[in-house]
């Protein structure tokens, strides 16, 4: 795993107040069988963790549980500063107004051409595409380095491509938490970079809060191991010895617990053996 | 392998229709609170009512013409083929037309809205959403029930007039009935409550068509098998569910307009 080992420095993210924007207290949930037991986390304002775990471990319920999408059996969930987990649904829906996700499979609906795709949100409120939404969808299209592509359907769009414009419609409103569910799987190495970039880009640029799912190791220690270079226009690895800090952690689930929480660093010096096996 | 539990079974029925009440009352409710999506209203019954014209003009003419074909041997028994118009008028307006009507939009309707609504759901696209803040049950099913209620009162009626057409058809050309006799006992023998009957079933049906579909399709798993299972479901329930309460309606209509 040394080419995974972060280039420089990874700080653990010192929560300053109470700038908590997400926060797990407890929280368990059963399906057939126990899935999360007793999870608690918190996410700050401007930080970005990572979850790892082998396949269903929770990873994307805990996604699912934060939007509202599923409730838990016990325990408390707070997303920015509202308690959700005793929300009615019709009351949820501003909540995550606030919140941007990326699916795992994109999930853009396949009727709608990629401009209305990504301004679902802002359609919504509007009823209809202005000249005003239609530059901010080319400005968020840019971003994700697909300008082109506004009057496509998603169908014409390779998984790659769909994946970005996932990204564009989560990130369209610049909600304060960005969720992304294994925002790589089933891509090649070489998109899957453009699209970690993508998130780094994001991490760096509008210092979004996210919670970002993946079973890619590489990808969480790109993330961990590398800064958006505004000037390059492009990622870049934190030189070494330089104190930068990317306010990027990791937690790693297993069997419905959390069984690591910290930075890469601490990660890499994990002595749990379950740990040791996972990063080989 | 697990046992079959029958309480395990009756509790899953039992949430299941709590369910699909849950959904059908909150497509009522949210008649009443913004957003209102008008354009999707529209575009819902071009597609049902627009959509099922053909199937229904074609369904009702025909059922008319063998209805008139089938009663004339009895009727000309009786001495009473004069009255083929008024049988047809009568069984067309108060049952046949609203009931096959019924069977053929669920036919068409309960399962595409089951399907694209399925396959939004196996897709994410329904989580992705609610996700955004979007209400699904306002934005995809008060659509589809009120344009389904609405659109089917329209189309029972153009069944009922096309069902009559296709009995004079028969009765002009094959039994020598005289066209004005046909019309006037097909018009005179109709009173308030036959039509009231034959207008308020499709506004029920309508709504069980639309529900039903929403109500599978919302409630579709396991893939694109799980799209087909909720498609065939949500047409059997419908089409069920509209024979089943045509009885009861129907009942409950001639204790209230006792003849």
């Amino acid at each position: 795993m040394a080419t995974l080992a972060p280039a420089g420095t990874s700080e653990p993210v010192a929560p300053s107040g109470d700038n908590c924007v997400l926060s797990f207290e407890d929280v368990s949930i059963a399906f057939e069988e126990p899935v999360l037991n007793g999870v608690s986390f918190k996410l700050y304002h401007g930080e970005n963790k990572v979850l790892l775990g082998a396949a269903g471990t929770g990873k994307t319920l805990i996604l699912k549980l934060a939007l509202g999408l599923l409730k838990p059996d016990a325990g408390r969930i707070t997303v920015l500063n509202d308690e959700i987990t005793s929300m009615r649904e019709q009351d949820l829906y501003g909540v995550r107004r606030n919140l941007g996700i990326v699916f795992q499979e994109s999930a853009l609906f396949d009727s709608l051409n990629v401009e209305e795709n990504v301004a679902y949100r802002l359609i919504e409120e509007t009823g209809k595409i202005t000249d005003d939404i239609h530059n901010r969808v080319l400005e968020v299209l840019r971003f994700v380095e697909l300008e082109q592509t506004w009057p496509s359907f998603p169908s014409e769009l390779s998984g790659g491509m769909r994946r970005r414009v996932a990204i564009a419609r989560a990130i369209i409103t610049q909600p304060e938490v960005l969720l992304y569910d294994s925002p790589t799987g089933g891509l090649d190495p070489v998109t899957s970079n453009t699209i970690i970039e993508l998130v780094v880009k994001q991490r760096d640029v509008y210092k979004t809060s996210s919670l970002l799912v993946t079973h890619r190791l590489q990808d969480a220690f790109t993330m961990a191991s590398h800064y958006f270079d505004r000037e390059q226009n492009k990622m870049m690895p934190v030189p070494a010895g330089k104190a930068l800090d990317v306010h990027t952690t990791f937690i790693i689930l297993r069997d419905g617990h959390i069984i690591f929480e910290g930075t890469a660093t601490e990660l890499l010096r994990s002595r749990d053996p379950y740990i040791r096996e996972y990063l080989s | 392998m697990p046992v079959f539990s029958l309480v395990e079974f009756a509790k899953s029925q039992v949430v299941k229709v709590q369910e699909y009440v849950l959904l059908a009352w909150r497509s009522l409710l949210n008649l009443f609170g913004r957003p209102r999506y008008f354009a999707d209203t529209i575009m819902q019954a071009d597609l049902i009512g627009v959509g099922s014209l053909p199937i229904v003009i074609l369904t009702g003419f025909f059922t008319g013409a063998v209805l008139a074909l089938q009663t004339s041997n009895t009727l000309e028994q009786f001495g009473s083929l004069s009255l083929t118009g008024q049988l047809v008028s009568f069984s067309m307006v108060r049952e046949l037309g609203p009931v096959l009507t019924g069977l053929m939009v669920a036919g068409r309707n309960a399962s595409g809205m089951a399907s694209e609504l399925g396959s939004m759901k196996v897709t994410e696209q329904i989580d992705a959403m609610r996700a955004m803040g979007v209400d699904p049950t306002k934005k995809l099913v008060t659509p589809r029930v009120m344009s389904c209620t609405v659109m089917l009162f329209f189309l029972s009626i153009i069944s009922d007039l096309v069902g009559l057409a296709g009995g004079w058809t028969i009765a002009f050309f094959m039994l020598g009935l005289d066209s004005n006799q046909y019309w006037t006992t097909a018009y005179q023998s109709l009173r308030f409550a036959d039509v009231f009957m034959g207008l308020s079933k499709p506004v029920v049906f309508g709504f069980i068509i639309a529900s039903i579909g929403c109500y599978y399709g919302l409630s579709a798993k396991g893939g694109t098998q799980g799209v087909g299972r909720a498609t065939t479901q949500a047409m059997v329930a419908a089409s069920v569910l509209i024979v089943v309460s045509d009885l009861f309606i129907t009942k409950f209509l001639m204790g209230v307009f006792p003849t």
